[in-house]
């Protein structure tokens, strides 16, 4: 049931009419940035007000929420989002990455592999993958309309002439369907390979500078790189202290006050189930 | 041999100044062509203007490419002059700083107009940077330096490198050597001549110093109030100037 006084989704139709109305061109011209007219929502910028838009635009009655935090469930971000908008909608939710129909995340995908059907919906803090190299944001869309993207390269060639590789670990940029610059928003460069060809739907809704892109599903994302410094996906060279798994994106976290650390999944989901099945064929 | 670049009746006015007025100009390939006047005189408007930065208000420039095909300049879109800058064309400020990233490494800067155009090997993208670089006197184990730590006329020289390792045919120049001291003037206009000679690149040059529009310049044309007065071989104009303005000019710098 949805809380009283609320309209489902909590923005108002009209305003989902016009998000959604920005998700059809953003779908339609994937990677492209499409502006939107924001309405406020009961959380500051930086709590994904962006990804909350984009969710309550999309959201059905007979969807099942998911909502994730650097790869966790039960984080205070993600908790909050998750318990609005079990509020404003009365879906059901769900941590598990196999059972939802829309995903909201903020900095991760799932390790589980998405399917059709599924939506992954992005917090994102900054949409403009040029904004560090040309601060003038008329020159940053001529760019973009023009597929002028040599200074992201230039950007490419200084760090690997200064630290003989390309010193960025999130928000690594990528292509979309071979034509535009997108900022995949501040995922781990290990997830940029499950956006490439990803069978499920991904949207991304920045709050603060009231953009919305997309790329729809089996849409080519590829990271920038060199052909003699090839993209690599790195990830720390550990076992999952808790699951074992050497696939997925681990934290190092901090166990006691003598400077004890381990590595451990991000997704939390993903390494539960691992656990739990482990114990079973034990 | 047809003409890289052809211009006729171009005309521009800001307000009541005739910035250009009827001017018409051919440049062939492998020729410099200096354009000399006093300031305001309309130099830099008339290679704004040849370059497709500004648009006159009456008549056309026609660039042909490289397989004989013409286009008229202003009516090309933006992303195919864009291009054109970045490959068949380039264009050097008076200002270095116009013309390069200042935050962005001496071999990053040269690199850029490579990886505008699809270069993608980074190996051959240093490579080639290291060569300009030599090709400019720049030491090569200064790749990775900004350029803020150079000087004045190594910047430049930094500036030339990046518009050139593309080869270009055509170069624009507005007064390269301005702003730098007589003795670095000297040694910057000997590079120029010796490496537009050597990639038989035509130039058109803007400058007001007529000593070095006779070093570089094949053809001279004088430009006074946005008319050119005057035009024909260098030596010809300065050592037999036929206008009283030319007369002037020339006086004025046996003179000083
Ligand atoms: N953007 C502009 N707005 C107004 N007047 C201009 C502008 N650019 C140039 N002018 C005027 O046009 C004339 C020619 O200028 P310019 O082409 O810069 O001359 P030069 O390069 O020979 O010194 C000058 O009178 C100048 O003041
Ligand atoms: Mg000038
Ligand atoms: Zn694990």
């Amino acid at each position: 049931m949805t809380a009283l006084g609320y309209n489902f989704g909590y923005l108002d139709e009209n305003t989902k009419r016009m998000i959604r109305r920005a998700l059809l061109k953003a779908v339609a011209v994937p990677g492209h940035q499409v502006p939107f007219g924001a309405r406020e929502m009961p959380l500051p910028y930086g709590w994904g007000t962006g990804g909350i838009a984009v969710t309550a635009s999309v959201i059905g009655a007979g969807d099942r929420l998911k909502v994730i935090d650097q790869g966790a469930d039960d984080t205070t971000n993600a908790v909050s989002i998750r318990h609005f908008f079990a509020k404003v909608t009365g879906v059901g939710t769900t941590e598990r990455t196999g059972e939802a129909t829309i995903i909201q995340t903020r900095h991760r995908i799932p390790e589980t592999r998405l399917r059709e059907g599924q939506i992954l919906v992005y917090q994102v803090p900054m949409p403009e993958p040029l904004f560090r190299l040309e601060p003038r944001v008329a020159e940053t869309k001529r760019m973009h309309a023009l597929a002028d993207y040599g200074l992201m390269h230039v950007k490419l060639y200084e760090d690997i002439a200064r630290h003989g590789h390309v010193a960025i670990s999130y928000n690594y940029p990528v292509l979309v369907g071979g034509r535009y610059l997108m900022s995949p928003s501040p995922i781990p460069a290990f997830d940029n390979p499950k956006m490439d060809r990803m069978p499920a739907l991904q949207l991304f809704g920045a709050g603060r500078e009231k953009r919305i892109y997309a790329v729809p599903p089996y849409t080519s994302v590829t990271s920038l790189d060199f052909e003699d410094h090839p993209f690599q996906p790195v990830r720390a060279d550990a076992p999952c202290a808790l699951c074992g798994s050497r696939e997925s994106y681990l934290d190092e976290v901090v166990v006691d006050d003598k400077g004890g650390r381990m590595f451990v999944c991000s997704d939390t989901d993903y390494c539960a189930t691992r656990q739990t099945q482990r114990e079973a064929a034990e | 041999m047809s003409a890289l670049l052809e211009a006729s009746g171009l005309a521009l006015r800001f307000g009541a100044v005739p910035a250009l007025d009827g001017v018409a100009l051919e440049i062939f390939p492998g020729e410099v062509v200096a354009i000399v006047g006093e300031s305001g005189s309309g130099k830099t408007t008339l290679l704004r203007v040849l370059s497709g930065m500004m648009r006159p208000e009456a008549g056309e420039v026609r660039y042909r490419d490289p397989e004989g095909g013409l286009h008229v300049v202003h009516e090309m879109g933006e992303a195919e002059l864009r291009r054109l800058h970045r490959t068949d064309w380039g264009f050097v400020h008076q200002n270095p700083r116009d013309g390069l990233r200042m935050r962005v490494s001496a071999g990053g800067n040269i690199g850029e107009r490579l990886m505008a155009v699809g270069a993608r090997h980074y190996g051959n993208i240093r490579a080639e940077a290291a060569e300009w670089l030599r090709r400019v006197e720049i030491d090569p184990a200064r790749i990775d330096d900004m350029p803020a730590l150079f000087s004045g006329g190594m910047q430049q020289r930094l500036q030339i490198a990046r518009t050139l390792v593309t080869r270009p045919r055509l170069v624009f120049m507005d007064e390269p050597t301005g702003g730098l001291d007589v003795s670095v003037q000297a040694k910057l206009l000997d590079m120029i001549r010796a490496l537009v000679a050597d990639l038989g690149l035509a130039v058109v040059i803007v400058t007001h110093d007529i000593a070095a529009a006779r070093l570089l310049a094949h053809r001279l044309l004088v430009m006074r109030r946005g008319q050119v007065v005057e035009q024909g071989l260098t030596d010809r104009v300065l050592d037999d100037p036929q206008h009283e303005y030319t007369q002037l000019l020339v006086a004025s710098v046996l003179a000083a």
